[in-house]
């Protein structure tokens, strides 16, 4: 097994495209480092990106957020302004794994990482995040929900690697919340999860919403009925039922050592109601 | 496969070693390097009995390649005390008998310690998740939590 | 090694006192090592020219071995040794074949994860890189895994043409063990009861979860002589079965305990050190061996899963008239006698007329269980409780009132056999009743439980030494592993007998070689056993200090008394002479006769059961199923508690395992009988955000066989939060949990089953 550390991007992209064997990207290896231990993966090539500028930033940008790849969960914790921005999405990083996971796990390695019940994706997919990738072919930007397209496969190409993650700017009043349901209070991977990222008038009513469930399907379900369910409304007890409701509808989940499809099911909506309702509040609404 | 040449520094000295590219931190600690503090409870992360600080940041050293750690600053249970002057978290470990089998000990230090330099008047909740990475098996926790919360008053003066 | 229970000592140890070191809250002796990384445990140690060695496991859960070729592991560069089960001496009596069974499979395999062969080379990615290049050719075979299953007649045999003793007509080949307990007519007392309930209850096997897995680093010379270092909770076990295992004489072996990262009872017995030593002896090099997180789950002992089924019948007053309980318990592929313990402590804090307990142990394709903190009652005690409990919410009875009137007391003929001496179940459930806990408002959605718990605890074959330094210090060897902090509660014990400061005495677990046997550090025995005989070896040295004064007094040595750490002249006649201390005794020994030590050895008796009463609040989410722990109190009679931190230590300890085992904790097999979960990701034990502070309220009702009073405390802590647990969730949600873990889809299937 090969082992490097490129300065730059460009660099990084030849070595990858070169290899013709297994190849993994490092960044904080939360992953990759266990996949090596089980022996999941005899990867014939690992790149290390953190020597690369730009990968280890946090930049403003046109009233949004760049996030590099190789930034930590507690690097974005830290962060006071991204977290003012994008509470949701950064407390969702923030749950992933222990405070030592978090001082190495990133945004973009979670979403390759294509767990279905990763906990940044759903948050990032609600707040529609874009990311940024550089290839053999040049730059490309594609939203973070076309990344993941099965469990532990991503639409990447050969060579190509996500650089950064851009959460956008949004309106004001706007608030995003993530939740997950585990069976003990931290350190369990998600049995069911919901993102709602939505924005209020200055009548409280919800004039925008984004709900996105995880591990109750291969991917990350994008619930249009539930955001439809709270739009138009100050989130009374009707629409967030119907939300609920929704959002346990739009589950295919399996039966795992994890949970089950009826308990999946179930509690996806719990968990997207309570989500809105933070969401809400976080926006300036008051019920 | 060629080994990897690291040069670092551990608990402020410099340190060489050669490892395996597949070589995790954790490993070269234990193997290489003498340095038995960090111990090996599960090698995926789930335990923390491995943790330790890496250019200040706390982290479970099987989730860090040995390679990784070239030019950085590694801080492991060994560099609490002062030669025989015990950090307050090590005194306070002992007077509130926080400890039974000790083998999740240096990771709670070590843990405990990235919490305090963070955040040095945490509530009892927030010393719990953030220790939640550390798994003990025989305090029940109880003896742990009312340690590190002691140690953070001291520290501050209080 | 589960010594059998003996009925305790006629109460002729206990004598009272005012004591001035036990009691106290000194540091412990470990405690700096522990602190600052110095301390060494099991895989912490290495030796020059070490190899590593790594074991192939089978991949199915039942399968005959039809050949094992390991030549090309032989061939690999590196590879400096290779064992199969050829490797060791097969053993005479089966208890101790079944154990080197399970080291090295022989002739079949008995569950995924069973060892069939190892390699010693030169690291352990040559080690692993060799099993692959191992060829074993497999016969699969059908297998089981439930307990129930197990026992029906379509099972699959695990031991074809084993005959088990005393196994009644119509249970199958697969049941190893049958055992009743009991007195007085059930029957009789059924159709006394005003009401009866009978329910039927599931636990899970969960494993101990220590910390450390298991590691051992062994060699051997060219001249047969051994050594092994390993992290153990019985150092001369291991010596007595690695060197049978091997076939060398117990005295050519020499084993060293490291500290300990845990063990609860699952460092009872040895997986890795026969094998290490095979291969120490083949390479004729040191061989390290250490468990990963996976191996651990696969393959070493968790504890028994349980299916039982228990009947109690009640007066409208909350008189029980009758309690009767079947327990079938599964224990992995070979024979124990956990099922036993369990059909003996099920109704253990109950004076009742009318008692029955019926128990099976059945074999399945799991791995051999080791003992858990308790083994056997936990499971059971959570259904007897679980049952009270739901007869005093029918009655509209008060769970401690109803538990104060059936309790067991000094003279209580107890369910399993013997009569109580003083015991401390009164005081505990008096306590719980007068604490604030028990009257504090309970929130929406929450309830309280409550639960008492019982162990026996054992004594014990134990050996201690003590000799008395010319500056007046004390060193004491004592030989059972320190799992809880023992080594300061010894020294406590010698400091306080010899009547000297606690600083003054040092304790060291010593080798094999340094002193007489030991039983395993198990069944809660240590500062009980180990204590007797550091007193009584203190008092052997101060027989012999107090001859050395009279001696220098030329007076007689029956004239002489013991106080304060000095000799003095018992009385006027004797003469006056200023005190002798023992530092200035030990100064002039060589003149007066020579060095000065104490020893003591016994197959100690009277260990004094232990009983505890569990109070927990807890708070059930209704939408999700999620079981918050807000409030817990252990209340336990310790009889003398030596260093109370340490026995609070146990209690907390104790109660967060049973916590785990109520909630969250279990092995999960798949439809192809491999284990599913074999790591902390998905065995999930408590975290620190889990729990509230555990609150401890330790009791002292003096155990007569000990001369403190010492009872055992280590293991009855993790007996009652299991039903304490189920009947605070009956409480908060209304629905009553009978299988074993009350996860949250189970929590909420319940409720949800209930609308």
């Amino acid at each position: 097994m090969r082992f490097e550390t490129p300065s730059t991007v460009q660099e990084a992209v030849k070595l990858l495209n070169d290899s013709s064997g297994i190849t993994r990207i490092l960044a904080g290896g939360t992953d990759v480092l266990v996949q090596l231990r089980l022996k999941l993966v005899e990867p014939e090539l690992i790149v290390d990106i953190k020597h690369i500028d730009a990968m280890r930033d946090i930049t403003a940008e046109d009233g949004g957020f760049r996030i590099g790849a190789a930034v930590s969960g507690a690097e974005m914790g830290e962060h006071a302004d991204l977290v003012a921005l994008w509470p949701g999405v950064v407390e969702a990083m923030e749950l992933v794994g222990s405070t030592q996971v978090q001082g190495r796990a990133t945004l973009a390695g979670n979403l390759c990482n294509a767990s279905p019940a990763a906990d940044s994706v759903p948050a990032m997919v609600a707040a529609n995040a874009v990311a940024t990738i550089v290839g053999p072919n040049g730059t490309r930007e594609c939203p973070v929900v076309e990344i993941p397209v099965g469990p532990s496969k991503t639409s990447l190409g050969k060579g190509e690697i996500i650089t950064s993650i851009y959460l956008p700017t949004r309106p004001e009043n706007s608030g995003d919340a993530y939740l997950r349901f585990i069976p003990r209070t931290e350190m369990d991977i998600a049995v069911s999860s919901a993102g709602v990222n939505l924005t209020i008038d200055s009548d409280g009513v919800v004039t925008q919403a984004r709900v996105a469930l995880g591990a109750v399907a291969p991917t990350v379900v994008v619930v249009d009925d539930a955001a439809k369910a709270i739009i138009g409304t100050k989130l009374d007890d009707d629409a967030v039922n119907a939300l609920q409701a929704a959002c346990s509808a739009a589950c295919s989940p399996i039966d795992d050592k994890r949970g089950t499809v009826e308990f999946r099911t179930k509690t996806a909506g719990v968990m997207a109601k309570r989500a809105a309702l933070i969401a809400y509040s976080r926006a300036g609404g008051s019920k | 496969m060629s080994k990897i040449h690291v040069s670092t520094s551990i608990n402020g000295d410099a340190v060489e070693y050669l490892c395996d590219p597949s070589e995790t931190l954790l490993d070269v600690l234990r193997n290489r390097v003498g340095l038995t503090g960090a111990k090996e409870g599960c090698g995926s992360g789930d335990c923390g009995a491995c943790s330790v600080e890496l250019d200040g940041r706390l982290v479970c050293s099987c989730l860090v390649l040995a390679a990784e750690a070239e030019g950085k600053e590694v801080s492991t249970v060994e560099g609490l005390a002062d030669g025989d002057k015990l950090h307050i978290l090590q005194q306070k470990m002992l007077e509130h008998a926080a400890l039974q089998c000790g083998i999740c000990t240096p990771g709670i230090l070590v843990a405990a310690k990235a919490l305090l330099e963070k955040n040095p008047d945490p509530t009892e909740t927030e010393v719990r998740y953030w220790l939640a990475g550390n798994l003990c098996r025989c305090t029940g926790y109880d003896k742990i939590i009312r340690a590190v919360m002691d140690a953070a008053a001291e520290m501050r003066g209080a | 090694m589960v010594t059998e229970y003996k009925e305790g000592a006629a109460g002729t140890e206990y004598s009272k006192r005012d004591f001035k070191v036990v009691g106290t809250r000194p540091p412990r002796p470990d405690g700096v090592d522990k602190v600052t990384g110095r301390a060494l445990f099991g895989a912490d140690l290495t030796a020059p020219g070490m190899l590593h060695a790594t074991i192939l496991r089978s991949p199915h859960a039942h399968a005959r071995i039809v050949s094992i070729d390991i030549s090309g592991a032989l061939a690999l560069d590196g590879v400096k040794a290779v064992v199969t089960s050829n490797d060791f001496v097969k053993q005479g009596s089966s208890g101790n074949q079944d154990t080197l069974d399970n080291c090295m499979a022989r002739g079949k395999v008995f569950y995924d994860g069973h060892a069939v062969a190892a390699v010693a080379a030169v690291s352990v990615k040559v080690a692993n890189e060799a099993l692959k290049l191992i060829k074993v050719e497999y016969e699969v075979l059908p297998h089981v895994t439930d307990v129930d299953a197990g026992m029906l007649d379509s099972a699959p045999v695990l031991h074809e043409g084993r005959k088990f003793r005393n196994i009644p007509e119509g249970n199958n080949a697969n049941v190893s063990g049958y055992w009743e307990f009991g007195h007085g007519d059930t029957d009789a007392g059924f159709a006394k009861a005003d009401i009866i309930v009978e329910r039927s209850f599931k636990t899970a096997a969960t494993h101990q979860g220590y910390i450390e897995p298991h590691a051992t680093l062994a060699t051997m010379g060219p001249d047969g002589r051994g050594e092994i270092w390993a992290c153990t909770q019985g150092h001369y076990m291991v010596r007595d079965m690695a060197a049978a295992f091997v076939g060398m004489d117990t005295s050519q072996l020499r084993v060293t305990p490291s500290e300990i990262g845990g063990g609860f009872g699952g460092k009872t017995t040895v997986y890795l050190e026969p094998v290490a030593l095979a291969l120490a002896k083949k390479s004729g090099r040191p061989v390290k061996m250490v468990m990963t997180r996976e191996e651990v789950f696969r393959a070493s002992g968790p504890t028994t899963s349980s299916s039982t089924d228990v009947k109690i019948g009640m007066t409208k007053d909350g008189r029980i008239t009758a309690g009767q309980a079947k327990l079938r318990y599964q224990g992995g592929a070979y024979p124990n006698i956990t099922a036993m313990l369990g059909a003996m402590t099920a109704f253990a804090a109950y004076d009742l007329d009318a008692v029955q307990t019926l128990a099976w142990n059945v074999l399945t394709n799991r791995p051999k269980q080791a003992a858990y903190r308790a083994p056997g009652a936990p499971m059971a005690i959570y259904a007897v409780e679980s049952v009270v409990d739901e007869l005093c919410q029918k009655l509209d009875l008060d769970p401690i009132d109803v538990r104060l009137m059936n309790a067991a007391k000094k003279g209580t003929l107890s369910s399993y056999g013997p009569t109580f001496d003083e015991i401390g179940l009164v005081a505990t459930l008096e306590a719980a009743k007068a604490h604030p806990h028990y009257a504090a408002p309970l929130g929406p959605n929450q309830g309280r439980g409550v639960s008492c718990g019982f162990w026996f605890n054992f004594a014990g074959n134990t050996s201690v030494s003590m000799g008395i330094n010319e500056d007046g210090t004390v060193s004491v060897i004592e030989g059972n592993p320190d799992i809880g902090g023992s080594r300061a509660s010894i020294s406590m014990m010698a400091a306080e007998e010899l009547g000297i400061p606690f600083d003054k005495v040092r304790t060291i677990v010593g080798d094999t070689n340094s002193i007489g046997f030991n039983d395993v550090t198990d069944g809660s025995r240590v500062t009980f056993s180990v204590g007797l005989a550091t007193i009584k070896a203190a008092r052997a040295a101060i027989k012999n200090m107090c001859g050395r004064a009279a001696q220098v007094w030329g007076i007689d040595a029956d004239a002489v008394d013991w106080v304060d750490g000095a000799a003095v002249p018992m009385g006027h006649n004797a003469g006056e002479f200023p005190p002798m201390t023992l530092a200035e005794i030990a100064k002039d020994s060589a003149k007066t006769g020579g060095p000065i030590a104490g020893h003591h050895e016994v197959n100690a008796d009277g260990a004094g059961v232990s009983f505890g009463v569990h109070l927990v609040d807890v708070e059930v989410d209704p939408e999700t199923g999620f079981t918050e722990i807000k409030r817990y109190t252990v209340f336990q009679d310790a009889g003398k508690a030596i260093h109370p931190d340490y026995v609070e230590g146990q209690m907390q300890g104790g109660a967060v395992q049973g916590i785990g085992w109520a909630l969250n904790e279990e092995y999960i097999y798949g439809e192809d009988g491999k284990l599913q979960n074999a790591g902390f990701l998905d065995y999930r034990i408590p975290v620190a955000s889990d729990l509230p502070m555990i609150d401890a309220v330790i009791l002292e009702i003096p155990n007569p066989g000990h001369p403190y009073g010492v009872r055992g405390v280590g293991e009855t802590g993790i007996v009652p939060p299991l039903a304490a647990v189920a009947n605070g969730v009956s409480h908060a949600a209304g629905v009553r949990m009978t299988e074993l873990p009350m996860s949250p889809p189970r929590i909420l299937a319940a409720i949800d089953g209930a609308k």
